[in-house]
This record gives C-alpha cells, structure tokens and sequence, in this order.
C-alpha cells in the first residue's frame, strides 16, 4: 500500500533522511519510532507530498507521488488523512469549518448531511457540540482531537497520525488508541502512526519500525522490538539514558574543543 | 577583506536572484490560477472588504489633509506670482496624475501589504498552509488569488476615492480661507483635468495593486523561524513594497510623459 524506498532529504548540510526505506501493507499499522528531532513529521510530509525528496521513491495505492500531475495528486490526498503534529487547524475558522474543510473544498454535499458528518467525527473523538467554537478557544489536547476529526472527515483509506496522544490526558489517549485500533478492525484502513507513547505503539502497532540516523534500522511486530538484540532500539524503548544512542552524541560532544 | 567582500557580494546577488525567480513563479501560477475554476466569489468579496472598505477611513483622512497642505503650499508660491486662481488647476492635476495614486499605494501597502504578511506568516509557521495542501487545496489559489484580485479591483477605486477626497480639501482651504469663489474653483479644476490625466493616474493603481500583493504574499509565504520571523518578513513587505511602487511610479510617469505627451 505504501512503499517507501531510498529515501534523502537534507537542509542544507543537515542530513533528515538518509536512504530511508519502509513497506507498510495494505490495512496494517505501522508505529514509527524515534528520538525527537529524527524526521518522522518530515517523512510523512514526504508521504504527503508536501515535501518533496532529493532521491528516491514513494509509491502510495500503485501511484508515484511526485510523478503525478495536480490533479491526480489531490485525488491522492483526498485518500489520506493527516493528523498534524501541532494541530494545525485554520484559525479563522470555526472548529466546524476546519472538521468539514476537505468537505466544503472538494465534495458536493448538502448542508444538512455536511454538519451531520462533522459533528459525528467530532463526537468520535469525544468533542460532542463544540462546532461554534474558534480553535483559539480549545486546549492544546482538544485542538490535537479536532485535528483528528478533521482527518477523519474526509473518510480516508490511509491516515498518518503525527504523535495523537502526546498532550492528551491518559484516559483521552487510550480512547484515541481505542479509536485507531477501530478504523483499523472495522473499516481496514492503513495507517502510520508516529509516536513517542510506548504503551500506545503496543496497544495499536501491527508492526514497529524504529528510526535512527535517517534510515530504518529495525522493524517487526510488538514482540520482536520488545525482545529485540539491536542496542539503539533497546536503549529507546526501555528509555534508558546510557547507551549507543547517547554515546555518539557524547562522542560528537567531546569533538567540539 | 577582498574576499569577505566578494562572499558578501555574491550572497547578496543569489538572494536578489531567488526572490526574483521566486515572485515570478509566484506571478505566473496566481495569473493562471486566477483563471481556472472554481471560482469562488465568496473569498474575494470578503478580502475587497478586508482591503477596500475598511481602508476608507484611513485612506480619507491622509488625503484630505494632503489636500489641506497642498492647497496652502501652493497658494503661497501662486500669490507671490499673483495667480491664485491656478491653485485649483495645479492641485487637481498632481494630487490625480501623482500623489493620489502613490499616497493611496503606500497607505495600503503599509496596511494591507503588512496584515497579508503577517497572516499568511503565521499560517506558515504553524503549519496551515501544509494542512491545505494535504486537503488538496492549492495554497496560491486558496490564499493569494483573492488577495490578488481584490487588490488590484480596490486600488483603482480607492484612488479616484482619494482624489476626490483631497481636491474637497483643497476646496474648503481655497473658498474658505483664500477666499476664490466655489464656481471659479469648480470651473478651474474641471478645466485643467483632461480625460488622459485620470487615465494616467489610475491605470497604474492596478501595478501597484499587483506589487503589494505580490510582495505581501511572497514574504508571508517563506517566513523562516516563528514570531521573530512573521516580523522581520512583515516589516521586509512594507519596505519592499514602498521601493518597488515608487519604482514603478517613476516608470509609468516617464512613460507617459515621454511616449503619449
Ligand atoms: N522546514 C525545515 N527547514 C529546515 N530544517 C527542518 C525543516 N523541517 C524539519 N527540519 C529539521 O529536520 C529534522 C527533523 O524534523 P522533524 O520535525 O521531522 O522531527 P521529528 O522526528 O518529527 O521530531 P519530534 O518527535 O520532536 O516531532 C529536525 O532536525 C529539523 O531541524
Ligand atoms: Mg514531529
């Protein structure tokens, strides 16, 4: 469903991807690992489109992103929801507008079923009646669930979530975690889900795949990373302070005089 | 020292470069997306309120004081040569072929030109723009189309506004103070103006109108580094927007003057 393969991108002289490849299969759930600052946000807007890669390929539903003409890219994008790591809703609409914006843009659909179809996604993600609001009047959790909602209007086959449950009370974030692991049972979407909440990528992964130095360095099932050899991913996981990962930076470190 | 000079040098002609070629890409695809479907008249409408009618306050008042300080600056010169009566004419003539124009440009520059910046800026620095284009909605037509249009229907009206605003004030301080009467200043001011100094005047409001949304637009686009960043680029638009229309007013005025005298 998603092919990933030798993937660079850098700013400037910062290398973000370096000859990054993954395959995500059709109706699974892939968490994608890493330390903050790695470029997981910058990968999925390579998913996107929004970002366009030095090297190397992306395929999404047997077609190239990149290599499409606009229109067939929006046809794309229509396909693909994204959550965005700061919510990113549109602050001079109301929370309503910004839940029905792929709606209002693109499909021709009566007002009636349009606010009825907002006000579910907003009620799936626990935020019944509060389509009048500004987003500048909801919390930084609330604007993270619109931005959600917002994915989920559209319907999509594929969503990327870009950390859903960071700055959300644990019991909104295990409702979260409920909800992907339910559009991934009933309604088989394929779906990427960044993150930093362990216990989430447990609860929702089909497969883990860990991020380290722009490229991917390990990926299976829970199970296999819980047990897995590999230092830097067992350093990451357990969160410890000592390990591969931080010796190269301290390494790095001891360069600058 | 030669060296530093010619690094200096050179990162100043590849930025010059960039912002050329970008605002010319940005140029092209805003005329080309300005006349695809789907229209949406909604945006528009709301941006020419946004631009044009809420600039109608400010805009009125610079120029009926420009008025004011016009028609007395030049009564003091006219009454040394005993001409009074050609206040009128002389008023009427550079407040539409020049001061009206390039006064209304700047205000809106500097009022529009900056709030389209910062807007935009702040879409851009909390990722807004890259939520519309993962809603498959083009951010040039989405965003600057409208203000591109607006712009360039407001300035003309806007100006033949001011013009007509600064000619009362130079009306009310030549009746009232100097004491010409009101049909002779009428008469003077209507003869003096001919159809191509309107012509001349407002045709040149559309160019400005391009650059202040050009440039406002750019500038909010590629905002670099959060707050501080929205007010470098904001404050970067209002300059560079002032240079360009003074540039380009010198050009029209040349042109006109030199090709159709
Ligand atoms: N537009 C940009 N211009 C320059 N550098 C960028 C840009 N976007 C990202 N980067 C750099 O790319 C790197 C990866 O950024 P990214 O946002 O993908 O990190 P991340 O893995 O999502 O981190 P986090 O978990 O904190 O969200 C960072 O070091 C950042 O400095
Ligand atoms: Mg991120």
């Amino acid at each position: 469903m998603i092919e990933i393969a030798n993937l660079y991108k850098s700013f400037g002289e910062h290398k973000v991807l370096d000859g990054l490849s993954l395959n995500i299969d059709k109706g699974t759930t892939c968490v994608i690992i890493g330390r903050s600052g790695c470029g997981k946000s910058v990968l999925l807007k390579h998913i996107m489109g929004i970002m366009k890669a030095e090297k190397g390929k992306i395929v999404v539903s047997d077609k190239e992103v990149g290599k499409l003409n606009e229109k067939e890219m929006n046809a794309l994008r229509m396909k693909i929801g994204y959550v965005f790591q700061g919510g990113a809703l549109f602050d001079s609409m109301t929370v309503g507008e910004n839940v029905g914006f792929g709606l209002i843009e693109h499909d021709h659909i009566s007002h009636h079923e349009l606010l009825e179809r907002i006000e579910e996604c907003l009620c799936l993600v626990g935020l019944c009646g509060i389509m009048n609001l500004m987003p500048s009047e909801l919390s930084g959790g609330m604007k993270k669930r619109v931005s959600l909602a917002r994915a989920l209007c559209i319907r999509p086959e594929i969503i990327l979530y870009d950390e859903p449950t960071t700055g959300v009370d644990p019991i909104t974030a295990d409702s979260i975690n409920d909800l992907i692991v339910n559009l991934h049972d009933k309604l088989k979407v394929t779906s990427i889900v960044v993150t930093h909440d362990m216990k989430s990528a447990y609860k929702v992964a089909d497969k883990i795949a860990m991020m380290y130095q722009g490229k991917i360095i390990a990926q299976g099932s829970s199970e296999e990373i819980q047990h897995s050899e590999h230092p830097v991913v067992h350093q990451f996981i357990n969160g410890l302070a000592q390990g591969p990962i931080t010796e190269t930076l301290e390494a790095g470190a001891k360069l600058i005089p | 020292m030669t060296h530093k000079f010619f690094i200096t040098f050179g990162r100043r002609i590849h930025n010059l470069l960039f912002f050329l070629g970008g605002m010319a890409n940005l140029c092209a695809q805003t005329f080309y997306l300005s006349f695809m479907p789907p229209y949406k008249k909604d945006r528009v409408i709301e941006q020419i309120k946004k631009s044009g009618f809420d600039s109608l306050p400010i805009v009125s008042l610079v120029a009926l004081f420009i008025g004011f300080i016009f028609a007395l600056q030049t009564a003091y010169f006219m009454q040394r040569i005993g001409s009074e009566m050609y206040i009128a004419s002389m008023v009427a003539l550079s407040l539409v072929r020049e001061l009206g124009p390039v006064i209304t440009a700047l205000v809106v520059a500097g009022r529009v030109g900056a709030s389209n910046t910062a807007e935009l800026g702040s879409m851009q620095v909390t990722e807004q723009i890259d939520a519309l284009e993962a809603f498959a909605t083009n951010p040039i037509k989405y965003l600057v189309v409208p203000r591109f249009l607006s712009l360039i229907l407001v300035l003309p009206v806007l100006t033949l506004y001011a013009d007509m605003v600064g000619i009362l004030g130079s009306y009310a301080i030549c009746v009232y103070k100097l004491g010409i009467s009101s049909s002779m200043y009428m008469q003077v001011t209507f003869d003096a103006l001919l159809f191509k100094d309107l012509f001349t005047g407002l045709f040149k409001t559309i160019f400005f109108g391009m650059i202040i949304a050009f440039v406002s637009c750019y500038e909010g686009f590629n905002v670099e580094g959060g707050a501080e960043g929205v007010g470098q680029a904001t404050t970067r638009c209002v300059v560079i927007s002032f240079i360009l229309i003074i540039m380009a007013d010198c050009f029209f005025t040349a042109m006109f003057y030199f090709i159709f005298p």
